[in-house]
């Protein structure tokens, strides 16, 4: 039992040291000469453009739902003209770049994981270092940069569709103006509600495009440490994105309140 | 034409002194498995060594060093007069230029055409910007594998014999000096794989290179092979010529050639 235990905090340690290394190997990649522009605007299109429909529906739903289970509630305390704001304020700090940062590690930290996992497997990336080619600078800078610059982005376009889409809940149930709504909306928000929203969704790209490449590139040998490196990638990421939350959480309090 | 070739390449004796990669007591291990054990070598400019062993006796590993792939746990190890272990990376990188690799699947980009395969190391390697140049090199060296109309193909529509073929022409592209295979035939058609073993011996032929072959193929074996030697648990046992080899007394190695 003590064995196990020892020898299960020594794989974590070595798994420890081994993210410490591939930071450092990323962080010296994205100064060198001869950034790769055209393969990280092409991850730009696939970690971006590729998700906006899958995010847009979700962030349509997510306020959708919010309003019409909010709704009924604050009715009875004759409290409905507070939908919009309280919508708005959810949204924004917390549901929206969570829910959004949950979704792109489904999506995007497992494809990254499973096309580096089966490029070490089919030994594409030992052909690139063979050839002195630079594999961190051509596929994990990239990546990495590409999720860290769009996540934020996609976060904002959800959150704005989940207005909408909480504009029209309310309209299921009874009619208010969309200039009314969003006027109520934005005039709950502040930028402390923003910033720091927007801030930790570019820790929550850099996360999922990490997670994803680190995953992918330390896969082993043969097919199905493709598939462990795409769930792995899934699922640490996903704990990465809890465990940020939690500490803007705290930071945003400190500084704002 | 196979015969001759064999003959001819049998009779070139090798310059002793210009050996461009020499092994020293090369020693690898994973855990407790000691795959290397002492490891000896010299290649000589110009000659091509067939490396053959069961599975599993640390063929691979040992081209896999060579190339830098893994690190050796102990031993020398010499690429054009160059200690391995002792160069800076910058160092080290311009010497990987001057060595090619073969990877036993061909191990091409997938996301990329076949004439993107071959850019890739030009313009990441070489730092070409001469666009004409780049497509000249292009060009010459998917003629020399015999594959011109491929160039605009993604590598999920070539055979298994097609991808080795654009493989070795992204590795010829960088004009090396030194080309490690690893076994070059292995899963191809007994037609297909003389054509391959053919190919290394032409472009050996042309491009003046030296090579490390490992292989379970005896027909590539006889082909390609200046001098072979075989190797069983992580060490060379036996070196000599095709057919001094397969006059050996050793059972082990009489084996290979049955």
């Amino acid at each position: 039992m003590a064995s196990a235990l020892t020898s299960a905090f020594n794989k974590y340690m070595e798994m420890l040291g081994d993210q410490v290394v591939f930071t450092g190997q990323f962080a010296r990649n994205i100064f060198r000469d001869g950034f790769e522009w055209g393969e990280f605007l092409r991850q730009c299109y696939i970690v971006g453009y590729r998700s906006i429909g899958l995010v847009a529906i979700n962030g349509f739903i997510i306020g959708f739902v919010l309003t019409l289970q909010t709704h009924p509630t604050l009715k009875d305390f004759g409290a409905e003209s507070y939908v919009p704001g309280m919508v708005a304020i959810s949204i924004v700090r917390e549901i929206g770049p969570v829910i959004i940062a949950l979704i792109c590690t489904g999506k995007i930290a497992s494809s990254i994981g499973a096309e580096l996992g089966s490029m070490k497997v089919t030994e594409q990336i030992a052909a690139m270092e063979v050839s002195s080619a630079n594999p961190v600078q051509y596929l994990v800078v990239t990546r990495i940069l590409a999720c860290t610059i769009m996540v934020p982005l996609l976060t904002i376009m959800a959150d704005a569709l989940a207005l909408v889409g909480g504009w029209v809940g309310v309209n299921i149930q009874e009619h208010v103006s969309a200039a009314l709504f969003f006027r109520k909306s934005f005039h709950a928000l502040e930028f402390s509600d923003l910033i720091p929203a927007v801030v930790k969704s570019f820790f929550f790209g850099y996360a999922i495009g990490f997670v994803g490449c680190f995953k992918g590139y330390h896969a082993s040998r043969g097919t199905e440490s493709v598939g462990r490196a795409a769930n792995s990638a899934v699922v640490s990421a996903s704990i990465w994105i809890i465990f940020i939350d939690a500490i803007a959480v705290q930071i945003t309090n400190l500084v704002y309140y | 034409m196979n015969d001759t070739l064999v003959q001819e390449k049998a009779k070139q004796p090798a310059a002793e002194d210009d050996v461009v990669i020499r092994i020293e007591h090369l020693k690898k291990a994973f855990g407790d498995n000691e795959v290397l054990k002492d490891i000896n070598l010299e290649l000589h400019r110009g000659e091509n060594i067939v490396v053959l062993g069961r599975s599993g006796q640390g063929k691979s590993v040992t081209i896999q060093c060579v190339a830098g792939l893994l690190e050796p746990d102990d031993g020398n190890l010499q690429v054009l007069g160059k200690e391995i272990k002792e160069l800076p990376e910058e160092e080290l990188k311009e010497l990987r230029s001057k060595l090619g690799f073969l990877f036993q699947s061909g191990a091409l980009y997938d996301s990329m055409t076949v004439r993107d395969n071959l850019l890739f190391p030009l313009t990441r390697v070489l730092k070409m910007k001469d666009e004409a140049e780049m497509e000249k090199r292009v060009q010459e060296a998917l003629e020399s594998v015999g594959l011109e109309e491929a160039i605009d193909k993604y590598p999920a529509d070539l055979s298994g014999g097609m991808r080795k073929r654009v493989g070795l022409a992204r590795t010829l592209i960088l004009r090396p000096e030194i080309i490690l295979y690893d076994e070059p035939t292995t899963g191809l058609d007994p037609i297909t794989s003389r054509e391959i073993s053919e190919l290394i011996v032409k472009l050996q032929e042309k491009y003046k290179t030296s090579s490390i072959i490992i292989t379970h193929d005896m027909a590539c074996a006889r082909i390609v092979a200046d001098r072979i030697v075989v190797m069983n648990d992580g060490e060379f046992i036996a070196t000599g010529t095709y057919d001094e080899l397969t006059k050996s007394p050793d059972e082990l190695i009489n084996n290979f050639f049955k």
